[in-house]
């Protein structure tokens, strides 16, 4: 074969490759959009499920999951920064950073049934937060932290070494160079990373499976040791469990639709940050 | 060169890691003059310049050995505080490095972190720096626009107006014109002959007509030693060493 053929070849396999998942990724997407959009409406995201979770809306796992990605949020962001702020910037580069890093990025690959049992060992069990938002948060925290430190590091290594030793040849101590002339352009990046971790979280089942979520409750969670429904749980619940699952297919489709538009959005905005501060910097 | 001087070393070794990059350094450097360090690229300028201000700190798996002295005190003695080290002897680097921020907030970085909170003050001492790199002219209605939009020129005297802001006794210039036109560069050299009035000034350059033009000592380094260090009349005319005079004339190098 002739190069310029050869070289073709390849380029139109590669296209056919990309072009392969984004119809995937657009099949699926059409799909629940046109299976779910029936069932949305106002009383669907404002009402609790009814009869036999047959009627009414998803209410109560839709602030759930809220709660559960705040607790998860509240958790991973602070200590992944922190970890990243200390691997990168204190600790002495050596064997045992490296193992730390090595750690964290095998961390990121346990299956998340696995961090569920984890979470049922020690939140639900050794710190006595029973099944709860608390402990499922927690847990849900332990599996995005690896996200959150990696793209916390990956954020403060974009930011230049130049500005580091700026600061410090003006008089600052360590902390004030990375406070000051760190933190402030490496935030985006460490948030944009974050909320991906987050977006990937909210939508995890296995983890809370042990640690909180219910089959169904009639009322919201009134605090944050209430058990409490989620949206992929209830959607796996509808699709899965329900005795007259013709009926309630619709609804499952509307609650996969709510889901994918709550970790569209998260992606979105951390789009959007990033684009805000990419401009502001520049 | 007679006098007193303002900075000195005594027997001063750097190693990265296990190589060894200056031996035995003693050098003395008078106030109120312009000292340059000039030498083949390699030969230990820029080190040595960044153990005059502890920069070298920053580089881990660095070691050093003597002394340095500024107006006496040990600058490594235990009971020497780094940042207080660095605010007398300030710092302009080679590649200009303004920080993502506005022109104002470049020059008040210092002042700042210093835990200077008075606007008015703070709006003083930014003016004088910035007259004093002769940068107040270009930049006066712009102040709060980002330092990314100046020129390379610019940039370069943000830096070293940015430097003065905190009231430096001693400033370092690591080849603060090398990656400048030659109008910018002329501008710089200029602006470093009326600073050697309120600073001492140690200045590191490759460009040997520089030194000449701007310097009023010449140390020329080779392979991490001093090799002759003297007025700069004297070095370019009569150096007394060989190994001098063939890097000036440029049979090596
Ligand atoms: N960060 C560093 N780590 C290891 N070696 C270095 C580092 N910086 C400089 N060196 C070495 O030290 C020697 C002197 O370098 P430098 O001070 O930059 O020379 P100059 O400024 O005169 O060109 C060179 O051999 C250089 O390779
Ligand atoms: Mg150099």
């Amino acid at each position: 074969m002739k190069k310029q053929t050869v070289e073709t070849l390849g380029f139109n396999l590669f296209r056919l490759g990309s072009v392969f998942v984004v119809l995937i990724l657009g099949a699926i997407l059409f799909d629940i959009f046109y299976k779910g959009i029936g069932a949305i409406s106002w009383e669907f995201l404002t009402a609790e499920p009814r009869m036999g979770m047959t009627e009414g809306g998803i209410f109560p796992a839709i602030v759930g999951t809220l709660y559960i990605t705040l607790i998860t949020a509240l958790f991973s962001v602070p200590l992944g920064m922190f970890a990243a702020i200390y691997l990168n910037e204190y600790a002495r580069q050596g064997k045992i950073t490296r193992i730390i890093r090595l750690s964290i990025r095998n961390l990121s690959g346990v299956p998340s049934i696995v961090y569920g049992l984890f979470g049922v060992a020690l939140f639900v069990r050794v710190l006595h937060l029973g099944t709860s938002i608390l402990s499922a948060g927690l847990t849900l925290g332990l599996l995005t932290l690896p996200w959150t430190i990696t793209a916390s590091e990956e954020a403060l290594k974009t930011v230049p070494k130049s500005y580091r030793d700026g600061a410090l040849a003006l008089g600052a101590t360590k902390w004030q160079a990375i406070r000051t002339n760190v933190l402030p352009y490496a935030i985006p990046g460490m948030l944009t990373g974050t909320i991906l971790g987050l977006a990937r979280a909210a939508g995890e089942t296995a983890p809370i499976l042990f640690t909180g979520v219910a089959f169904f409750l009639p009322f919201l969670p009134d605090s944050p040791l209430s058990q409490f429904m989620a949206l992929p749980y209830h959607l796996y619940v509808l699709a899965t469990q329900h005795h007259d699952v013709e009926k309630v297919m619709p609804l499952a489709y509307g609650t996969a639709l709510v889901l994918i538009a709550f970790v569209v959005g998260l992606n979105l905005a951390a789009v959007i940050i990033r684009y805000h501060f990419r401009k502001k910097r520049g | 060169m007679a006098g007193e001087a303002k900075v000195w070393t005594e027997g001063l070794n750097f190693f990265y890691g296990a190589s060894q990059a200056l031996h035995d350094i003693n050098i003395k450097i008078p106030p109120h003059k312009v000292t340059a360090f000039i030498g083949p690229s390699g030969c230990g300028k820029s080190t040595f310049l960044r153990c005059l201000n502890r920069m070298n700190e920053t580089i881990v798996g660095t070691r050093i050995e003597g002394k340095v002295f500024i107006e006496g005190h040990d600058i490594y003695d235990r009971s020497v505080d780094v940042v207080d080290i660095r605010r007398r002897i300030g710092m302009v680097f080679q590649k200009s490095n303004p920080f993502p921020k506005s022109i104002f907030d470049n020059v008040a970085y210092g002042l700042r972190i210093g835990g200077l909170k008075d606007k008015n003050k703070l709006a003083e001492v930014v003016e004088k720096a910035l007259i004093d790199a002769a940068l107040w002219d270009e930049v006066r209605d712009r102040l709060q626009e980002s330092a990314m939009g100046l020129s390379g020129g610019q940039q370069q005297r943000l830096c070293i107006a940015r430097a003065l802001a905190v009231e430096p006794e001693v400033l370092l210039m690591d080849e603060p014109a090398s990656a400048l036109d030659p109008i910018a560069t002329q501008r710089i050299e200029e602006l470093i002959h009326q600073l050697k009035e309120k600073y001492t000034i140690i200045i590191v350059t490759h460009n040997m007509q520089q030194a000449a033009r701007v310097s009023d000592i010449t140390a020329f380094f080779y392979l991490g030693r001093l090799i002759e260090v003297d007025d700069t009349e004297r070095i370019f005319t009569r150096p007394k060493l060989k190994q001098t005079e063939d890097y000036i004339t440029g049979r090596f190098g």
